[in-house]
């Protein structure tokens, strides 16, 4: 167990269609060693959790650009509980304002990442979130 | 008098320059564009001449094939460029109120932006309109609600009404012929101008709905209807833009428009229309990245190659048909959240690239645009930054001020160069549709936005205050979204009534036609209007469509 690699969902939930920076951090995810799968855009909460423990990931990330975060995050957090995930590491990226970061984290989200965050930010976040976890 | 020569030029890089380097120094090895051409060490009219440039064939004059220098003769001598404004949000009855203010601050067009429920056929109540209702845009679920937006509005009063409908495109031209119609309006005295690209959503935005092949013929439906009835409406405006914003650079920008522009072009003919009849109503979008000097020779490559196009491989007779109107709206990703006010200036080169570069529609971002919603203020620096650059700059006094600058020149020819290799790319993978479908176009921009993230991080790339002159004490203040909480309740509950007491046998009995016309392959607008009249709802159109064209879906990928 200590050896795998991290593996990590990299999701769009909802109708918005922004894919440029959920792109790109799946890319740079890939490329400093995890494995990562993008679920494309328009993807529901349900199908991502269903996914998130038939896959045996360590994290699920979520990029929201639309200003929907927390009806979305609230669907996942919830899904996830359902299926047992509840030690599942969830973070968000994208548009997010400050004030929503205690709603945010009463859900479960364990990290917000906002305009400007470096991509080795993330993997040290991950790293250290999943080791908690083994 | 006379040239300078091959042999001077050499003499002077080892002397001269290479002189000048060992004293000050050299910032880069090398220098190129965003989109990777390198640039030369100087410009000449030598230059000029080795890669073949020919001033009459190549440029012309202003207003005459190709069209580089800008397809009318006076340019902004004549008038100046729209400076669009884009609105719309909440309900209807908000973006009613909006219009009504807009129009008599003097605005002749009018720009609905539809939210995704919307753009996606969804109606208010589905489940997955959950949270997004009335967000980016306001929410059409039938035509009451388009009743509502233009309510009081002759739709004659405005120049021209604009939507960001593209898949949903066929259903929003029946429901301006049906608005036209109710209030009494010759459909000549208004002007409709539809997006309806669908190919770029598959690459970047992400409205689609069904496969790509099935909503070229469903989109095409509304090109081909507008070419026939309405001639002066704009039934589609093809757009790099999207694409360029989603991580493609200036050359990807314009390959991925033009072979898109090919594909739909291929579909029209084959409805058995003649190239002259449409042509004309096209329209092409294009984005304004911070590369100055690389986004004026874009525009100019981008006129020279649709006039080639279109006179050579379609063979377009009218100039009409081979002057490339160009929409610009300013960049999204260049702005950075970190001292956003920084962003004004962002905005002013980009704006200053557009018009340069002889656009003839501009809409500025506002500087908080990366942080929520634009606010009052932002909005009203953003069109003043047009303003100034208009009445006080003097740069729309020239036509083509920068033609036959060495370096544009050169640049200008070799954009075109690079972006029709890449449309010979496409070509090789069966053209846009299949290149699309295979994620060639996704591949290249992912690739180039990754690049240009990595450059960041590493440094390489510098954006004032995100990795060089920072404000350490800044923390980035992202407003909250605020939507009225009760606009869902009030849209269902709307929506409820009027599916209660419109006449449902016989809104039952147009969505029978409407499948039997799609099945058939019919035109679907002329039945679409009847739905429209009777108050389908877009929920109820869409099922029908979709059933028979089927939908499209992303999918998991492990990378």
């Amino acid at each position: 167990m200590g050896d795998r690699r991290i593996r990590v969902i990299i999701a769009k939930l909802g109708l918005d269609g922004h894919n440029r920076g959920v792109r790109v951090i799946s890319a740079g995810l890939r490329d400093r060693g995890l494995e990562v799968i993008y679920t494309g855009i328009r993807q529901t909460a349900k199908k991502v959790a269903r996914a998130a423990l038939q896959e045996d990931v360590d994290a699920v990330g979520v990029s929201s650009m639309v200003g929907a975060h927390l009806v979305h995050m609230e669907q996942l957090c919830r899904e996830m509980s359902n299926l047992g995930l509840d030690d599942v590491v969830v973070f968000v990226g994208g548009i997010i304002p400050k004030e929503d970061d205690e709603a945010l984290h009463k859900m479960g989200v364990r990290g917000i990442f906002r305009p400007g965050t470096k991509i080795s930010e993330i993997t040290d976040f991950l790293k250290k979130e999943c080791e908690k976890r083994r | 008098m006379g040239k300078i020569q091959m042999d001077g030029i050499e003499d002077w890089k080892k002397t001269d320059l290479a002189g000048d380097y060992e004293e000050r120094g050299r910032r880069k090895n090398q220098f190129k564009t965003e989109s990777e051409i390198e640039i030369d060490d100087v410009y000449t009219s030598d230059y000029l001449d080795r890669i073949g440039f020919d001033e009459s064939k190549d440029l012309g004059l202003p207003g005459q094939f190709p069209y580089a220098r800008g397809i009318y003769p006076g340019m902004s001598r004549a008038e100046f460029w729209i400076m669009g404004q884009y609105a719309g949000f909440g309900a209807p009855e908000d973006t009613n109120q909006r219009f009504k203010y807009l129009l008599e601050q003097g605005q002749t067009g009018l720009a609905i932006a539809l939210d995704l429920p919307t753009q996606l056929g969804l109606d208010s109540d589905h489940e997955l309109a959950l949270g997004e209702v009335g967000k980016a845009g306001v929410a059409i679920s039938s035509f009451r609600d388009l009743e509502e937006i233009f309510d009081g509005i002759p739709l004659s009063r405005a120049r021209q009404v604009f939507t960001t409908a593209n898949a949903i495109s066929p259903v929003i031209l029946a429901m301006f012929l049906i608005l036209g119609k109710k209030q009494g309006i010759d459909p000549r005295d208004f002007k409709v101008v539809l997006q309806n690209d669908i190919l770029k959503e598959y690459v970047a935005r992400g409205t689609y709905i069904f496969p790509p092949n099935e909503s070229i013929r469903f989109n095409v439906d509304a090109v081909e209807y507008c070419t026939r009835h309405h001639p002066h409406f704009k039934p589609i405006v093809v757009c790099g833009s999207h694409m360029r914003q989603g991580g493609a650079t200036a050359t990807m920008e314009l390959a991925f428009l033009l072979a898109n522009a090919r594909a739909y072009i291929k579909a029209i003919l084959s409805r058995g229309l003649d190239i002259d009849s449409f042509a004309p109503s096209m329209e092409v979008q294009l984005s304004v990245p911070m590369n100055l000097l690389e986004e004026i020779a874009k525009y100019r490559a981008l006129r020279r190659m649709w006039a080639r196009m279109m006179r050579d491989q379609f063979g377009a007779k009218k100039p009409e048909s081979q002057q490339a109107f160009i929409r610009v709206y300013t960049t999204g990703y260049t702005m950075t959240a970190q001292q956003p006010i920084l962003n004004v200036i962002r905005v002013t080169i980009e704006a200053l690239a557009a018009i340069l570069g002889g656009c003839q529609s501009l809409s500025c971002s506002a500087m908080d645009e990366v942080l929520c919603l634009p606010t009052r203020k932002a909005a009203h620096v953003a069109l003043m930054t047009q303003h100034i650059i208009a009445q006080e700059s003097g740069v729309a006094d020239v036509v083509d001020p920068l033609g036959g600058s060495y370096f544009i020149e050169g640049l200008t020819s070799r954009i075109e160069e690079e972006a029709n290799k890449i449309m010979d790319k496409i070509e090789e993978r069966g053209g846009a549709e299949s290149a699309i479908s295979q994620g060639f176009y996704q591949r290249l921009s992912r690739e180039a936005a990754s690049r240009y993230q990595k450059e960041i991080e590493e440094r390489s790339r510098l954006i004032i205050g995100l990795n060089c002159f920072e404000d350490p004490e800044e923390e980035i203040q992202i407003e909250s979204f605020t939507s009225d909480p009760d606009l869902h309740k009030r849209r269902v509950k709307g929506l409820k009534e009027l599916r209660k007491n419109r006449d449902n046998e016989t809104v039952k009995a147009c969505l029978r036609r409407l499948k039997d016309v799609v099945q058939s392959g019919g035109n679907t607008i002329p039945v679409l209007i009847e739905c429209v009249e009777e108050y389908a709802t877009m929920g109820e159109m869409f099922d029908v469509l979709r059933e028979v064209l089927g939908s499209f879906e992303e999918g998991f990928e492990h990378l």
